[in-house]
């Protein structure tokens, strides 16, 4: 029990005040992260020497966008102690809107990307007050947002997409601003994903990161401190729900309208942050931490694929990565 | 622990989380039941009661096991994917021929069990959080399923599909298995050490360690229980189906369905409270909406969004409650 109270306060205290606990080796520490980062650049520019072209590292970035971002939007939620698994199925929900609002018609991009960013807001806030004015569990809460959203999407269509998304739309997940001297064309989505990482960051570095932390370590603590954890939580949900949204709008871009477009994104979107040692459960880990994940993850499926492991064994992969990192991330905290 | 449940039932008559289930599945065979009805059709003929009953079988077996899980503070992400490779190994071991069923049957067992432990030692030993732990070892499983098959393979012998068909009058055999292995569960929880030290376990992890309850040995035995569950329902599953299907589990959402049925039987999700009967209760009621709204012909998603209303909305009102239990009390120590 006292080594459990030791090893429970140093971490968030050095959390609070280091921004997001960033030295050493300790659960919340970004160190191990980097490491299988870099080895897996490594390999990936081993195998594909171009890769480090301004172009091509950018296409990746563009492509681990979406990703990343999402991961940055449960990074809030997780650290808070709740979990977020209707981003998946929020995601297809915003594509599948855009397509049906928008039907090929460029006037109407605007107000519809208007329009999901406050939808997106809508199921974060809607998520947020069950959570924590019913207090129903994260975990149902967001499981039945995440059966209600997959029905209504399927009820509303009637089982297939409709529409069309125009180019304009397309354009964030697609197009770039030609013509930057060294890096060719600079994609508008690494530039969406840019300002996403720097107000995270920013956001995790303000009062309100800190009392987030806060709660996520101790709510009792600090409830009893005058945090206002509801409404803290309740914000977590709303940063999850705009970040879904930001990357439906990038992955409508990249692909067709699917209903496949979200799916299964609230796990890989948890287990990045995992990845980047974030502790489920809440208290510890930075934003910064929860973001490589993601680009991690996504080196990962790149180098896989460029090794040749068909997609289907790359899950298999991936499984055994995550719980080889993760293991070595708590051992590493025991000894 | 068992002073604090047996308070709190002589203050609050009859309704706390546990038996709250069975109020609502009242509720929705009685409005159930006049919806359909007024539709023309009967909601308690004999075709529709089996169809019902045979629905809830294979995700009722499954959520037993999901219980015991989750009520030693655990949980099991992966048990859609080791229901559709046991559905796999039982088809492929008997291969059509009557005499290799006991020979899957125990190969089924042997499969889920090995998987089961490797999630509790992966929890225990490695310390992973078993939300990711037993995410991993789901993925693993499933990159095994997509190398390995493209779509249905294996084949049962008719003998075997009688677990699937036959009925004792208008009670499926795949029910009965399912009351059976929920009564074993129950009375392992009631009857034996094991069960006390699981709610210990769920209840508070350093306490129980503290009072000399090997919590690493529980929590193994839990995942090896809840694995053989799934694998159980794996075997349902090939006899309904005549064969192993490599997609069947995750298509049926039975990893996030059987911790719904779960939770809507009252068993708190951070463990230490609940039990098998809440979740047999979750199960029925989850059969008796679909079951409704199959009668009444309701477009299939539209089902789906009412399931996830229904679910935080059963969740929330057990949380009230436990509010105002705990206020209550609070007031009488005051």
């Amino acid at each position: 029990m006292s080594t459990e109270l030791a090893t429970s306060t140093t971490p968030a205290v050095k959390a609070g005040l280091g921004g997001g606990g960033r030295s050493g080796w300790g659960a919340g520490s970004i160190r191990p992260v980097l490491i299988i980062l870099v080895l897996l650049l490594v390999a990936v520019g081993i195998r594909q020497p171009d890769f480090y072209d301004p172009p091509v590292l950018l296409a990746f970035l563009k492509r681990a966008a979406p990703l990343i971002i999402l991961a940055a939007g449960q990074y809030f939620v997780i650290v808070a102690g709740d979990f977020d698994l209707s981003v998946g199925s929020l995601v297809t929900a915003e594509v599948v809107i855009a397509a049906r609002l928008i039907d090929g018609d460029p006037a109407a991009t605007w107000p519809v990307i208007a329009l999901l960013l406050g939808f997106g807001l809508l199921i974060g806030l809607v998520n947020g007050v069950v959570t924590t004015l019913l207090q129903v569990p994260s975990f149902i809460t967001t499981l039945g947002m995440y059966l209600v959203l997959v029905g209504a999407v399927y009820t509303w269509t009637g089982g297939s997409p409709r529409g069309a998304l125009s180019e304009e739309f397309r354009m964030f997940g697609r197009r770039g601003i030609d013509g930057v001297p060294v890096l060719g064309q600079l994609p508008y989505a690494v530039l969406v994903l840019a300002g996403v990482a720097v107000l995270a960051v920013l956001a995790m570095r303000s009062d309100f990161g800190k009392v987030l932390l806060a709660v996520g370590d101790n709510p009792r603590a600090a409830r009893l401190a005058g945090a206002r954890t509801a409404r803290i939580r309740t914000i977590a949900f709303l940063a999850s729900g705009l970040a879904a949204a930001v990357a439906a709008i990038l992955l409508g871009g990249f692909g067709g309208v699917s209903f496949q477009v979200g799916q299964g994104l609230e796990f890989t979107a948890i287990t990045a942050v995992v990845l980047g040692g974030v502790v489920l459960g809440g208290g510890r880990g930075s934003v910064a931490g929860a973001m490589l994940g993601a680009l991690t993850l996504q080196t990962l499926l790149t180098l896989l694929n460029l090794l040749g492991v068909s997609g289907a064994l790359s899950s298999a992969v991936q499984g055994l990565i995550i719980l080889a990192a993760v293991a070595v991330g708590t051992l590493r905290r025991r000894t | 622990m068992s002073t604090g449940t047996a308070r709190s039932r002589l203050r609050l008559p009859q309704l706390d989380a546990t038996n709250g289930v069975w109020a609502a599945l009242a509720v929705a065979l009685i409005v159930g039941g006049t919806l359909v009805a007024l539709d023309g059709g009967s909601l308690f003929s004999e075709s529709s009661t089996i169809s019902l009953l045979q629905r809830a079988a294979g995700l009722g077996i499954v959520a037993v096991g999901q219980t015991i899980a989750i009520l030693a503070g655990s949980l099991d992400l992966s048990v859609a994917y080791v229901i559709s490779l046991t559905s796999l190994v039982a088809a492929e071991t008997m291969a059509g021929s009557d005499g290799m069923v006991l020979p899957a049957i125990l190969a089924v067992l042997a499969v889920s069990a090995a998987i089961g432990l490797v999630n509790g030692l992966l929890i225990t030993k490695l310390r992973i959080n078993a939300f990711i732990a037993t995410l991993g070892v789901g993925l693993l499983i499933k990159g095994y399923l997509e190398q390995g098959y493209a779509g249905p393979a294996g084949s049962v012998p008719t003998s075997f599909q009688h677990l699937g068909y036959d009925r004792l009058g208008p009670v499926p055999l795949s029910f009965l298995l399912f009351a059976a292995v929920a009564a074993a569960v129950w009375f392992t929880l009631r009857g034996t050490r094991y069960g006390h030290h699981l709610i210990a376990t769920g209840g508070d992890l350093d306490v129980a360690r503290l009072s000399g309850v090997r919590t690493d040995r529980v929590l193994i035995r839990t995942h090896v229980i809840c694995s053989l569950c799934a694998g159980i329902a794996g075997l349902y599953l090939a006899s309904r189906l005549g064969a192993g299907a490599p997609r069947v589990g995750a298509e049926g959402g039975y990893d996030l369905e059987s911790i719904a049925a779960v939770v809507l039987g009252g068993t708190v999700l951070a463990g230490g409270k609940g039990g098998v009967t809440g979740t047999v209760g979750g199960v029925l009621l989850l059969a008796v909406i679909d079951g409704v709204f199959n009668q009444l012909e309701v477009d299939s998603f539209f089902k789906q969004m009412v399931r996830g209303v229904v679910i935080v909305a059963a969740v929330a009102v057990y949380a009230l409650r436990l509010r105002r239990t705990s206020d209550r009390r609070k007031a009488a120590v005051a």
